[in-house]
Protein backbone atom coordinates (compact mmCIF):
# COMPACT_ATOMS: atom_id res chain seq x y z
CA UNK A 1 0.00 0.00 0.00
CA UNK A 2 2.86 2.39 0.67
CA UNK A 3 4.18 2.10 -2.84
CA UNK A 4 4.92 5.76 -3.27
CA UNK A 5 6.32 5.25 -6.74
CA UNK A 6 2.80 4.95 -8.01
CA UNK A 7 1.29 8.20 -9.09
CA UNK A 8 -1.00 8.31 -6.07
CA UNK A 9 -3.33 10.79 -7.59
CA UNK A 10 -7.08 10.66 -7.68
CA UNK A 11 -8.99 11.86 -10.68
CA UNK A 12 -10.30 15.40 -10.41
CA UNK A 13 -13.31 15.73 -8.13
CA UNK A 14 -13.13 12.05 -7.11
CA UNK A 15 -14.42 12.78 -3.58
CA UNK A 16 -17.18 14.99 -4.89
CA UNK A 17 -18.46 12.49 -7.38
CA UNK A 18 -18.12 9.52 -5.04
CA UNK A 19 -19.99 11.42 -2.39
CA UNK A 20 -22.91 11.92 -4.81
CA UNK A 21 -22.89 8.23 -5.67
CA UNK A 22 -22.65 7.01 -2.08
CA UNK A 23 -25.34 9.35 -0.79
CA UNK A 24 -27.66 8.12 -3.56
CA UNK A 25 -26.86 4.49 -2.84
CA UNK A 26 -27.32 4.76 0.93
CA UNK A 27 -30.56 6.65 0.45
CA UNK A 28 -31.90 3.49 -1.17
CA UNK A 29 -31.24 1.81 2.19
CA UNK A 30 -32.25 4.49 4.66
CA UNK A 31 -34.86 6.42 2.69
CA UNK A 32 -35.00 10.09 1.77
CA UNK A 33 -36.33 10.93 5.22
CA UNK A 34 -32.89 9.97 6.63
CA UNK A 35 -30.90 12.10 4.21
CA UNK A 36 -29.04 13.96 6.97
CA UNK A 37 -27.91 10.70 8.51
CA UNK A 38 -26.80 9.38 5.13
CA UNK A 39 -24.79 12.53 4.45
CA UNK A 40 -23.07 12.13 7.82
CA UNK A 41 -22.11 8.54 7.04
CA UNK A 42 -20.67 9.54 3.68
CA UNK A 43 -18.76 12.47 5.10
CA UNK A 44 -17.24 10.32 7.79
CA UNK A 45 -16.21 7.74 5.15
CA UNK A 46 -14.49 10.49 3.16
CA UNK A 47 -12.74 11.70 6.31
CA UNK A 48 -11.50 8.19 7.02
CA UNK A 49 -10.23 7.91 3.46
CA UNK A 50 -8.37 11.19 3.88
CA UNK A 51 -6.81 10.19 7.19
CA UNK A 52 -5.75 6.75 5.92
CA UNK A 53 -4.65 7.59 2.40
CA UNK A 54 -2.60 10.60 3.34
CA UNK A 55 0.02 8.33 4.93
CA UNK A 56 -0.60 4.96 3.26
CA UNK A 57 -1.30 6.05 -0.26
CA UNK A 58 -4.38 5.69 -2.38
CA UNK A 59 -5.54 2.06 -2.75
CA UNK A 60 -5.88 0.47 -6.17
CA UNK A 61 -9.68 0.68 -6.08
CA UNK A 62 -10.38 3.86 -4.12
CA UNK A 63 -14.11 3.86 -4.93
CA UNK A 64 -14.48 0.29 -3.66
CA UNK A 65 -12.47 1.11 -0.55
CA UNK A 66 -14.66 4.09 0.27
CA UNK A 67 -17.80 2.12 -0.45
CA UNK A 68 -16.78 -0.63 2.00
CA UNK A 69 -16.06 1.90 4.72
CA UNK A 70 -19.41 3.63 4.16
CA UNK A 71 -21.20 0.28 4.06
CA UNK A 72 -19.69 -0.83 7.37
CA UNK A 73 -20.57 2.44 9.03
CA UNK A 74 -24.10 2.08 7.69
CA UNK A 75 -24.34 -1.54 8.89
CA UNK A 76 -23.31 -0.34 12.34
CA UNK A 77 -26.18 2.11 12.26
CA UNK A 78 -28.63 -0.52 11.05
CA UNK A 79 -27.69 -2.79 13.95
CA UNK A 80 -29.03 -0.18 16.31
CA UNK A 81 -32.69 -1.09 16.42
CA UNK A 82 -34.14 2.38 16.44
CA UNK A 83 -32.69 3.05 13.03
CA UNK A 84 -33.38 -0.41 11.66
CA UNK A 85 -37.06 0.04 12.38
CA UNK A 86 -37.20 3.01 10.11
CA UNK A 87 -35.21 1.71 7.14
CA UNK A 88 -36.71 2.28 3.73
CA UNK A 89 -39.41 -0.32 3.41
CA UNK A 90 -38.25 -1.20 -0.08
CA UNK A 91 -34.81 -2.14 1.21
CA UNK A 92 -36.18 -4.15 4.11
CA UNK A 93 -38.30 -6.22 1.72
CA UNK A 94 -35.39 -6.62 -0.60
CA UNK A 95 -32.96 -7.61 2.09
CA UNK A 96 -35.38 -10.15 3.57
CA UNK A 97 -35.13 -12.08 0.31
CA UNK A 98 -31.36 -12.02 0.08
CA UNK A 99 -28.73 -13.75 2.19
CA UNK A 100 -27.93 -10.94 4.56
CA UNK A 101 -27.75 -7.23 4.87
CA UNK A 102 -24.20 -6.97 3.63
CA UNK A 103 -25.14 -8.85 0.51
CA UNK A 104 -28.10 -6.56 0.01
CA UNK A 105 -25.81 -3.53 0.35
CA UNK A 106 -23.26 -4.96 -2.05
CA UNK A 107 -25.92 -5.61 -4.62
CA UNK A 108 -26.68 -1.89 -4.65
CA UNK A 109 -23.03 -1.18 -5.40
CA UNK A 110 -23.29 -2.86 -8.80
CA UNK A 111 -22.88 -0.37 -11.64
CA UNK A 112 -26.42 -0.74 -12.86
CA UNK A 113 -27.96 -0.22 -9.41
CA UNK A 114 -25.58 2.63 -8.68
CA UNK A 115 -26.74 4.41 -11.80
CA UNK A 116 -30.34 3.75 -10.86
CA UNK A 117 -29.76 5.21 -7.38
CA UNK A 118 -28.27 8.37 -8.80
CA UNK A 119 -31.15 8.77 -11.18
CA UNK A 120 -33.66 8.36 -8.36
CA UNK A 121 -31.74 11.05 -6.49
CA UNK A 122 -31.82 13.31 -9.53
CA UNK A 123 -35.58 12.87 -9.80
CA UNK A 124 -36.00 13.51 -6.06
CA UNK A 125 -33.87 16.69 -6.10
CA UNK A 126 -35.78 18.00 -9.12
CA UNK A 127 -39.18 17.10 -7.73
CA UNK A 128 -41.70 19.63 -9.06
CA UNK A 129 -43.16 20.13 -5.57
CA UNK A 130 -39.85 21.63 -4.42
CA UNK A 131 -39.28 25.34 -5.02
CA UNK A 132 -37.12 25.88 -8.14
CA UNK A 133 -34.33 27.50 -6.14
CA UNK A 134 -34.24 24.53 -3.79
CA UNK A 135 -33.98 22.09 -6.69
CA UNK A 136 -30.76 23.51 -8.04
CA UNK A 137 -29.14 23.95 -4.61
CA UNK A 138 -30.09 20.42 -3.62
CA UNK A 139 -28.76 18.93 -6.85
CA UNK A 140 -25.44 20.65 -6.29
CA UNK A 141 -25.30 19.56 -2.66
CA UNK A 142 -26.34 15.94 -2.98
CA UNK A 143 -25.41 14.81 -6.47
CA UNK A 144 -22.42 17.03 -7.10
CA UNK A 145 -21.06 16.94 -3.54
CA UNK A 146 -20.66 20.69 -3.16
CA UNK A 147 -20.72 22.28 0.30
CA UNK A 148 -23.26 24.99 1.10
CA UNK A 149 -20.49 27.58 1.00
CA UNK A 150 -19.37 26.41 -2.43
CA UNK A 151 -22.96 26.50 -3.70
CA UNK A 152 -23.42 29.99 -2.32
CA UNK A 153 -20.32 31.13 -4.21
CA UNK A 154 -21.48 29.43 -7.38
CA UNK A 155 -24.98 30.89 -7.25
CA UNK A 156 -23.80 34.30 -6.03
CA UNK A 157 -25.81 34.31 -2.83
CA UNK A 158 -25.18 33.85 0.89
CA UNK A 159 -24.52 30.55 2.60
CA UNK A 160 -27.46 31.20 4.96
CA UNK A 161 -29.69 31.50 1.94
CA UNK A 162 -28.51 28.19 0.50
CA UNK A 163 -28.96 26.47 3.86
CA UNK A 164 -32.51 27.76 3.96
CA UNK A 165 -33.26 26.47 0.47
CA UNK A 166 -31.86 23.05 1.29
CA UNK A 167 -33.63 22.86 4.64
CA UNK A 168 -36.93 23.63 2.94
CA UNK A 169 -36.47 20.68 0.60
CA UNK A 170 -35.32 18.36 3.37
CA UNK A 171 -38.41 19.12 5.40
CA UNK A 172 -40.47 17.74 2.53
CA UNK A 173 -38.22 14.69 2.43
CA UNK A 174 -38.48 14.21 6.18
CA UNK A 175 -42.25 14.34 5.95
CA UNK A 176 -41.96 11.57 3.36
CA UNK A 177 -43.75 13.69 0.76
CA UNK A 178 -41.29 12.72 -1.97
CA UNK A 179 -40.79 9.12 -2.99
CA UNK A 180 -37.31 7.89 -3.82
CA UNK A 181 -38.09 6.29 -7.14
CA UNK A 182 -37.98 6.74 -10.87
CA UNK A 183 -41.55 7.57 -11.83
CA UNK A 184 -43.25 5.81 -14.73
CA UNK A 185 -45.74 6.72 -17.44
CA UNK A 186 -46.98 10.29 -17.65
CA UNK A 187 -45.36 11.15 -14.32
CA UNK A 188 -41.95 10.26 -15.78
CA UNK A 189 -42.44 12.69 -18.64
CA UNK A 190 -43.38 15.54 -16.32
CA UNK A 191 -40.51 14.75 -13.99
CA UNK A 192 -38.04 14.61 -16.86
CA UNK A 193 -39.13 18.10 -17.90
CA UNK A 194 -38.31 19.28 -14.40
CA UNK A 195 -34.89 17.54 -14.47
CA UNK A 196 -34.09 19.11 -17.86
CA UNK A 197 -34.98 22.54 -16.53
CA UNK A 198 -32.63 22.14 -13.55
CA UNK A 199 -29.73 20.83 -15.66
CA UNK A 200 -30.27 23.62 -18.17
CA UNK A 201 -30.22 26.24 -15.43
CA UNK A 202 -27.17 24.67 -13.85
CA UNK A 203 -25.33 24.85 -17.15
CA UNK A 204 -26.42 28.44 -17.74
CA UNK A 205 -25.31 29.49 -14.27
CA UNK A 206 -21.90 28.29 -15.29
CA UNK A 207 -21.87 29.56 -18.84
CA UNK A 208 -23.15 33.00 -17.94
CA UNK A 209 -20.16 35.26 -18.18
CA UNK A 210 -21.28 37.51 -15.32
CA UNK A 211 -19.77 35.27 -12.68
CA UNK A 212 -16.54 36.60 -11.18
CA UNK A 213 -14.83 33.20 -10.99
CA UNK A 214 -13.96 31.29 -14.13
CA UNK A 215 -13.18 28.10 -12.21
CA UNK A 216 -16.55 27.80 -10.51
CA UNK A 217 -18.37 28.48 -13.74
CA UNK A 218 -16.55 25.70 -15.55
CA UNK A 219 -17.32 23.29 -12.72
CA UNK A 220 -21.04 23.99 -12.95
CA UNK A 221 -21.02 23.37 -16.69
CA UNK A 222 -19.07 20.14 -16.32
CA UNK A 223 -21.46 18.93 -13.62
CA UNK A 224 -24.48 19.68 -15.79
CA UNK A 225 -22.87 17.72 -18.64
CA UNK A 226 -22.02 14.82 -16.33
CA UNK A 227 -25.56 14.56 -14.93
CA UNK A 228 -27.08 14.86 -18.39
CA UNK A 229 -24.82 12.03 -19.60
CA UNK A 230 -25.94 9.94 -16.64
CA UNK A 231 -29.53 10.52 -17.68
CA UNK A 232 -28.75 9.63 -21.29
CA UNK A 233 -27.16 6.34 -20.29
CA UNK A 234 -30.23 5.20 -18.37
CA UNK A 235 -33.22 3.60 -20.12
CA UNK A 236 -35.51 6.02 -18.27
CA UNK A 237 -33.76 8.95 -19.89
CA UNK A 238 -34.72 7.65 -23.33
CA UNK A 239 -36.39 10.75 -24.60
CA UNK A 240 -35.23 12.80 -27.62
CA UNK A 241 -34.88 15.84 -25.37
CA UNK A 242 -32.03 14.23 -23.41
CA UNK A 243 -29.53 14.07 -26.31
CA UNK A 244 -30.78 17.48 -27.50
CA UNK A 245 -29.96 19.06 -24.14
CA UNK A 246 -26.59 17.31 -24.00
CA UNK A 247 -25.78 18.48 -27.55
CA UNK A 248 -26.69 22.03 -26.59
CA UNK A 249 -24.34 21.93 -23.59
CA UNK A 250 -21.48 20.35 -25.51
CA UNK A 251 -21.65 22.82 -28.41
CA UNK A 252 -21.31 25.68 -25.93
CA UNK A 253 -18.75 24.01 -23.71
CA UNK A 254 -16.59 23.37 -26.79
CA UNK A 255 -15.95 27.11 -26.93
CA UNK A 256 -14.91 27.49 -23.30
CA UNK A 257 -11.18 27.90 -23.85
CA UNK A 258 -11.57 30.25 -26.79
CA UNK A 259 -13.81 32.72 -24.97
CA UNK A 260 -10.96 34.37 -23.10
CA UNK A 261 -7.59 35.80 -24.06
CA UNK A 262 -4.44 35.02 -22.09
CA UNK A 263 -5.20 37.84 -19.64
CA UNK A 264 -8.69 36.56 -18.95
CA UNK A 265 -10.31 39.19 -21.16
CA UNK A 266 -13.52 38.22 -22.96
CA UNK A 267 -13.20 37.48 -26.64
CA UNK A 268 -16.38 38.02 -28.62
CA UNK A 269 -17.62 35.31 -30.92
CA UNK A 270 -16.14 36.98 -33.99
CA UNK A 271 -12.79 37.49 -32.25
CA UNK A 272 -12.41 33.90 -31.13
CA UNK A 273 -9.74 31.68 -32.59
CA UNK A 274 -11.87 28.84 -33.92
CA UNK A 275 -8.91 26.48 -33.91
CA UNK A 276 -9.14 26.63 -30.11
CA UNK A 277 -12.65 25.25 -30.11
CA UNK A 278 -12.78 21.71 -28.84
CA UNK A 279 -13.45 19.68 -31.97
CA UNK A 280 -13.94 16.45 -30.05
CA UNK A 281 -16.78 18.06 -28.12
CA UNK A 282 -18.28 19.56 -31.24
CA UNK A 283 -18.23 16.13 -32.88
CA UNK A 284 -19.93 14.56 -29.85
CA UNK A 285 -22.49 17.36 -29.80
CA UNK A 286 -23.24 16.84 -33.49
CA UNK A 287 -23.66 13.12 -32.84
CA UNK A 288 -26.16 13.70 -30.02
CA UNK A 289 -28.01 16.33 -32.02
CA UNK A 290 -28.41 13.69 -34.73
CA UNK A 291 -29.58 11.18 -32.15
CA UNK A 292 -32.13 13.67 -30.83
CA UNK A 293 -33.87 13.92 -34.19
CA UNK A 294 -36.43 11.29 -33.23
CA UNK A 295 -40.03 11.63 -32.25
CA UNK A 296 -42.68 14.04 -33.39
CA UNK A 297 -41.82 17.32 -31.75
CA UNK A 298 -38.82 19.59 -31.48
CA UNK A 299 -38.27 20.96 -27.98
CA UNK A 300 -36.63 24.25 -27.10
CA UNK A 301 -33.49 22.24 -26.39
CA UNK A 302 -33.54 20.94 -29.96
CA UNK A 303 -33.88 24.45 -31.34
CA UNK A 304 -31.22 25.94 -29.09
CA UNK A 305 -28.88 23.07 -29.93
CA UNK A 306 -29.59 23.75 -33.61
CA UNK A 307 -28.62 27.39 -33.19
CA UNK A 308 -25.48 26.43 -31.27
CA UNK A 309 -24.64 23.92 -34.02
CA UNK A 310 -24.78 26.61 -36.71
CA UNK A 311 -22.25 28.65 -34.74
CA UNK A 312 -20.00 25.74 -33.86
CA UNK A 313 -19.93 24.30 -37.36
CA UNK A 314 -19.56 27.58 -39.30
CA UNK A 315 -16.09 27.86 -40.86
CA UNK A 316 -15.87 31.51 -39.86
CA UNK A 317 -17.93 34.27 -38.31
CA UNK A 318 -18.64 35.81 -41.72
CA UNK A 319 -19.70 32.46 -43.17
CA UNK A 320 -22.28 31.81 -40.45
CA UNK A 321 -25.73 31.00 -41.78
CA UNK A 322 -27.50 33.89 -40.06
CA UNK A 323 -30.72 33.39 -42.00
CA UNK A 324 -31.03 29.81 -40.74
CA UNK A 325 -30.31 30.98 -37.19
CA UNK A 326 -33.00 33.64 -37.49
CA UNK A 327 -35.55 31.03 -38.59
CA UNK A 328 -34.68 28.90 -35.56
CA UNK A 329 -35.12 31.90 -33.26
CA UNK A 330 -38.50 32.68 -34.78
CA UNK A 331 -39.58 29.11 -34.17
CA UNK A 332 -38.17 29.15 -30.65
CA UNK A 333 -39.96 32.39 -29.76
CA UNK A 334 -43.29 31.05 -31.06
CA UNK A 335 -42.84 27.98 -28.89
CA UNK A 336 -41.32 29.60 -25.84
CA UNK A 337 -41.68 33.39 -25.70
CA UNK A 338 -38.85 34.92 -23.69
CA UNK A 339 -37.28 38.37 -23.61
CA UNK A 340 -33.81 36.83 -23.68
CA UNK A 341 -34.61 35.03 -26.92
CA UNK A 342 -36.00 38.35 -28.27
CA UNK A 343 -32.70 40.03 -27.50
CA UNK A 344 -30.64 37.31 -29.13
CA UNK A 345 -32.91 37.35 -32.17
CA UNK A 346 -32.39 41.12 -32.51
CA UNK A 347 -28.63 40.54 -32.57
CA UNK A 348 -29.10 38.11 -35.45
CA UNK A 349 -31.35 40.63 -37.26
CA UNK A 350 -28.55 43.20 -36.94
CA UNK A 351 -26.17 40.65 -38.43
CA UNK A 352 -28.38 40.26 -41.48
CA UNK A 353 -29.88 43.73 -41.99
CA UNK A 354 -27.55 46.08 -40.13
CA UNK A 355 -27.46 47.72 -36.69
CA UNK A 356 -30.51 49.93 -37.13
CA UNK A 357 -32.65 46.93 -38.03
CA UNK A 358 -31.35 45.27 -34.85
CA UNK A 359 -32.27 48.31 -32.76
CA UNK A 360 -35.70 48.37 -34.38
CA UNK A 361 -36.16 44.69 -33.50
CA UNK A 362 -35.30 45.45 -29.89
CA UNK A 363 -37.74 48.33 -29.79
CA UNK A 364 -40.46 46.19 -31.35
CA UNK A 365 -40.06 43.44 -28.77
CA UNK A 366 -42.35 44.64 -25.97
CA UNK A 367 -41.29 41.77 -23.75
CA UNK A 368 -37.86 43.37 -23.56
CA UNK A 369 -39.33 45.87 -21.10
CA UNK A 370 -38.79 43.09 -18.60
CA UNK A 371 -35.04 43.26 -19.25
CA UNK A 372 -34.76 47.00 -18.66
CA UNK A 373 -31.99 46.49 -16.11
CA UNK A 374 -30.32 43.55 -17.78
CA UNK A 375 -26.76 44.61 -18.56
CA UNK A 376 -26.58 42.58 -21.75
CA UNK A 377 -29.50 44.57 -23.18
CA UNK A 378 -27.56 47.80 -22.65
CA UNK A 379 -24.37 46.21 -23.92
CA UNK A 380 -26.14 45.11 -27.10
CA UNK A 381 -27.74 48.51 -27.66
CA UNK A 382 -24.35 50.13 -27.10
CA UNK A 383 -22.74 47.87 -29.67
CA UNK A 384 -25.48 48.49 -32.24
CA UNK A 385 -25.36 52.28 -31.80
CA UNK A 386 -21.58 52.14 -32.04
CA UNK A 387 -21.80 50.24 -35.30
CA UNK A 388 -24.41 52.68 -36.59
CA UNK A 389 -21.93 55.52 -35.98
CA UNK A 390 -23.58 57.05 -32.92
CA UNK A 391 -20.81 56.92 -30.31
CA UNK A 392 -22.63 59.26 -27.88
CA UNK A 393 -25.63 56.97 -27.49
CA UNK A 394 -23.40 53.92 -27.49
CA UNK A 395 -21.37 55.36 -24.63
CA UNK A 396 -24.46 55.92 -22.48
CA UNK A 397 -25.53 52.30 -22.96
CA UNK A 398 -22.08 50.87 -22.27
CA UNK A 399 -21.89 52.90 -19.04
CA UNK A 400 -25.30 51.62 -17.97
CA UNK A 401 -24.18 48.06 -18.74
CA UNK A 402 -21.07 48.52 -16.60
CA UNK A 403 -23.24 49.31 -13.62
CA UNK A 404 -25.10 46.04 -14.11
CA UNK A 405 -22.30 43.50 -13.92
CA UNK A 406 -19.98 42.24 -11.19
CA UNK A 407 -17.73 40.42 -13.58
CA UNK A 408 -14.32 42.00 -14.01
CA UNK A 409 -13.96 40.43 -17.42
CA UNK A 410 -17.20 42.03 -18.56
CA UNK A 411 -16.15 45.35 -17.03
CA UNK A 412 -12.96 45.24 -19.02
CA UNK A 413 -14.75 44.38 -22.23
CA UNK A 414 -17.15 47.28 -21.71
CA UNK A 415 -14.23 49.62 -20.97
CA UNK A 416 -12.68 48.47 -24.23
CA UNK A 417 -15.96 49.26 -25.99
CA UNK A 418 -16.00 52.74 -24.42
CA UNK A 419 -12.56 53.38 -25.90
CA UNK A 420 -13.93 52.25 -29.24
CA UNK A 421 -16.57 54.95 -28.89
CA UNK A 422 -13.83 57.58 -28.74
CA UNK A 423 -12.14 56.35 -31.88
CA UNK A 424 -15.18 55.56 -33.94
CA UNK A 425 -15.27 58.65 -36.19
CA UNK A 426 -11.57 58.24 -36.99
CA UNK A 427 -11.72 54.55 -37.88
CA UNK A 428 -15.08 54.51 -39.58
CA UNK A 429 -13.74 54.47 -43.08
CA UNK A 430 -10.86 52.14 -42.40
CA UNK A 431 -10.95 48.42 -42.67
CA UNK A 432 -10.04 47.01 -39.32
CA UNK A 433 -11.02 45.72 -35.98
CA UNK A 434 -13.55 48.41 -35.20
CA UNK A 435 -15.02 48.68 -38.64
CA UNK A 436 -18.67 47.94 -38.82
CA UNK A 437 -20.89 46.45 -41.39
CA UNK A 438 -21.54 42.92 -42.50
CA UNK A 439 -19.92 40.19 -40.55
CA UNK A 440 -19.19 42.22 -37.48
CA UNK A 441 -19.48 41.35 -33.85
CA UNK A 442 -22.74 40.27 -32.42
CA UNK A 443 -22.43 42.58 -29.45
CA UNK A 444 -21.03 42.22 -26.00
CA UNK A 445 -23.40 39.38 -25.31
CA UNK A 446 -21.56 37.29 -27.86
CA UNK A 447 -19.53 35.89 -24.97
CA UNK A 448 -22.66 34.04 -23.99
CA UNK A 449 -24.15 34.65 -27.39
CA UNK A 450 -27.40 32.90 -28.11
CA UNK A 451 -27.26 31.44 -24.72
CA UNK A 452 -30.10 32.39 -22.57
CA UNK A 453 -31.26 32.27 -19.05
CA UNK A 454 -35.01 32.41 -19.47
CA UNK A 455 -35.81 31.61 -15.87
CA UNK A 456 -33.69 34.48 -14.69
CA UNK A 457 -35.12 36.82 -17.30
CA UNK A 458 -38.62 35.61 -16.62
CA UNK A 459 -38.20 36.51 -12.97
CA UNK A 460 -37.73 40.17 -13.77
CA UNK B 1 12.27 2.49 -10.23
CA UNK B 2 14.41 2.92 -7.14
CA UNK B 3 14.61 6.33 -5.55
CA UNK B 4 18.13 7.58 -4.98
CA UNK B 5 19.35 6.50 -1.53
CA UNK B 6 21.43 8.68 0.71
CA UNK B 7 24.64 7.38 2.22
CA UNK B 8 25.39 5.55 5.45
CA UNK B 9 26.01 8.74 7.37
CA UNK B 10 22.24 9.16 7.51
CA UNK B 11 20.13 8.42 10.57
CA UNK B 12 16.46 7.60 10.80
CA UNK B 13 13.94 9.93 12.32
CA UNK B 14 10.33 9.47 13.27
CA UNK B 15 7.66 12.13 12.72
CA UNK B 16 4.78 11.81 15.18
CA UNK B 17 1.67 13.60 13.93
CA UNK B 18 -0.83 15.20 16.27
CA UNK B 19 -4.03 17.08 15.40
CA UNK B 20 -4.35 18.94 12.12
CA UNK B 21 -7.79 17.67 11.12
CA UNK B 22 -9.75 19.86 8.73
CA UNK B 23 -12.28 21.90 10.77
CA UNK B 24 -15.86 20.67 10.42
CA UNK B 25 -17.05 23.74 8.52
CA UNK B 26 -14.36 23.23 5.88
CA UNK B 27 -14.93 19.51 5.29
CA UNK B 28 -16.28 19.75 1.78
CA UNK B 29 -15.44 16.92 -0.59
CA UNK B 30 -13.29 19.24 -2.66
CA UNK B 31 -11.35 20.59 0.34
CA UNK B 32 -10.75 17.10 1.70
CA UNK B 33 -9.44 15.87 -1.62
CA UNK B 34 -7.23 18.92 -2.04
CA UNK B 35 -5.79 18.39 1.45
CA UNK B 36 -5.18 14.70 0.73
CA UNK B 37 -3.38 15.66 -2.45
CA UNK B 38 -1.04 17.96 -0.49
CA UNK B 39 -0.05 15.07 1.78
CA UNK B 40 0.56 12.81 -1.21
CA UNK B 41 2.63 15.50 -2.92
CA UNK B 42 4.71 16.05 0.21
CA UNK B 43 5.40 12.34 0.69
CA UNK B 44 6.09 11.95 -3.02
CA UNK B 45 8.68 14.73 -2.76
CA UNK B 46 10.34 12.97 0.21
CA UNK B 47 10.39 9.72 -1.77
CA UNK B 48 12.01 11.36 -4.73
CA UNK B 49 14.75 12.73 -2.46
CA UNK B 50 15.23 9.19 -1.16
CA UNK B 51 14.44 10.23 2.40
CA UNK B 52 11.04 8.57 2.88
CA UNK B 53 11.06 5.13 4.55
CA UNK B 54 7.54 4.35 5.71
CA UNK B 55 4.41 5.81 7.27
CA UNK B 56 1.20 4.59 8.84
CA UNK B 57 -1.95 6.20 10.21
CA UNK B 58 -3.24 5.13 13.64
CA UNK B 59 -6.90 4.54 14.34
CA UNK B 60 -8.51 6.56 17.06
CA UNK B 61 -9.39 4.76 20.27
CA UNK B 62 -7.41 1.80 21.59
CA UNK B 63 -6.57 0.81 25.14
CA UNK B 64 -3.88 1.56 27.67
CA UNK B 65 -2.39 -1.18 29.84
CA UNK B 66 -0.61 0.16 32.93
CA UNK B 67 0.97 -0.80 36.22
CA UNK B 68 2.00 -4.10 37.71
CA UNK B 69 -1.72 -4.89 38.00
CA UNK B 70 -1.94 -4.38 34.23
CA UNK B 71 -4.98 -2.18 34.53
CA UNK B 72 -6.65 -1.71 31.20
CA UNK B 73 -8.29 1.61 30.38
CA UNK B 74 -10.05 2.68 27.19
CA UNK B 75 -8.85 5.51 25.05
CA UNK B 76 -9.05 8.25 24.14
CA UNK B 77 -6.44 8.89 26.76
CA UNK B 78 -5.70 12.50 26.00
CA UNK B 79 -7.14 15.62 24.45
CA UNK B 80 -7.85 15.30 20.72
CA UNK B 81 -4.93 17.48 19.81
CA UNK B 82 -2.55 15.35 21.86
CA UNK B 83 -3.43 12.03 20.29
CA UNK B 84 -0.87 10.67 17.88
CA UNK B 85 -2.74 10.20 14.61
CA UNK B 86 0.05 8.63 12.62
CA UNK B 87 3.77 8.44 12.05
CA UNK B 88 6.32 8.61 9.29
CA UNK B 89 9.96 7.47 9.22
CA UNK B 90 12.50 9.41 7.20
CA UNK B 91 16.21 9.38 6.61
CA UNK B 92 18.18 12.57 7.34
CA UNK B 93 21.75 13.69 8.04
CA UNK B 94 20.88 15.10 11.44
CA UNK B 95 18.00 16.35 13.58
CA UNK B 96 18.19 19.84 12.09
CA UNK B 97 17.73 18.44 8.59
CA UNK B 98 14.86 16.19 9.70
CA UNK B 99 13.16 19.18 11.33
CA UNK B 100 13.65 21.27 8.21
CA UNK B 101 12.12 18.54 6.05
CA UNK B 102 9.06 18.34 8.29
CA UNK B 103 8.20 21.96 7.60
CA UNK B 104 6.64 21.04 4.27
CA UNK B 105 4.03 18.89 6.01
CA UNK B 106 0.43 19.98 5.32
CA UNK B 107 -0.55 19.19 8.93
CA UNK B 108 0.39 22.76 9.88
CA UNK B 109 -2.42 24.17 7.72
CA UNK B 110 -4.97 23.16 10.33
CA UNK B 111 -3.05 23.67 13.54
CA UNK B 112 -1.46 20.24 13.85
CA UNK B 113 2.05 19.47 15.09
CA UNK B 114 4.94 17.21 14.19
CA UNK B 115 7.22 15.79 16.87
CA UNK B 116 10.58 14.87 15.34
CA UNK B 117 12.54 12.14 17.14
CA UNK B 118 15.75 10.36 16.24
CA UNK B 119 15.40 6.58 16.19
CA UNK B 120 18.04 4.97 18.38
CA UNK B 121 20.37 3.14 15.98
CA UNK B 122 21.00 -0.56 16.51
CA UNK B 123 24.52 -0.93 17.97
CA UNK B 124 26.86 -2.89 15.70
Amino acid sequence: MTDTDTVNQLVDHFFRHESGKLVSLLTRVFGLHHLDLVEDVVQSAMLQALETWKLQGVPRDPAGWMYRVARNKALDLVRRRHVADRLASEFVRYQAGSLDRQHAFDHLFLDREMQDSQLRMMFACCHPDLPAESQIALTLKILCGLSTLEIARALLTTEANIKKRIARAKRKFAAQEVRFEVPTGGALKRRLASVYAVLYLLFNEGYNSSHPSELIRRDLCEEAIRLCTLLLDHPMGTNPQTPALLALMLFHAARFDARFDTDGGILLLEEQDRSRWNTERIARAAFYLGASAAGETASRYHLEAGIAAHHALAPSFADTDWAAILRLYDWLIRMHPSPVYDLNRAIVVAQIAGPDAGIAAIEAATRLEALKHYHLLDATLGELHLRAGRPERARAHFRAAMKGTLSQAEQRLLARKLTDCDTVPATRTKEGHHAHGRGHAAGVSAGSHHHTTPARAGAQ
Amino acid sequence: MNPPQKGDAMSEYMYLFRGGEIPVAQRSAENMQAHLQKWRDWIQALSQQGTFITGQPLQTGGQVVAGSAKVITDGPFAEGKEIVGGYLIVRAADLAEAVEMSKGCPIFEHGGSVEVRAIQPFPL
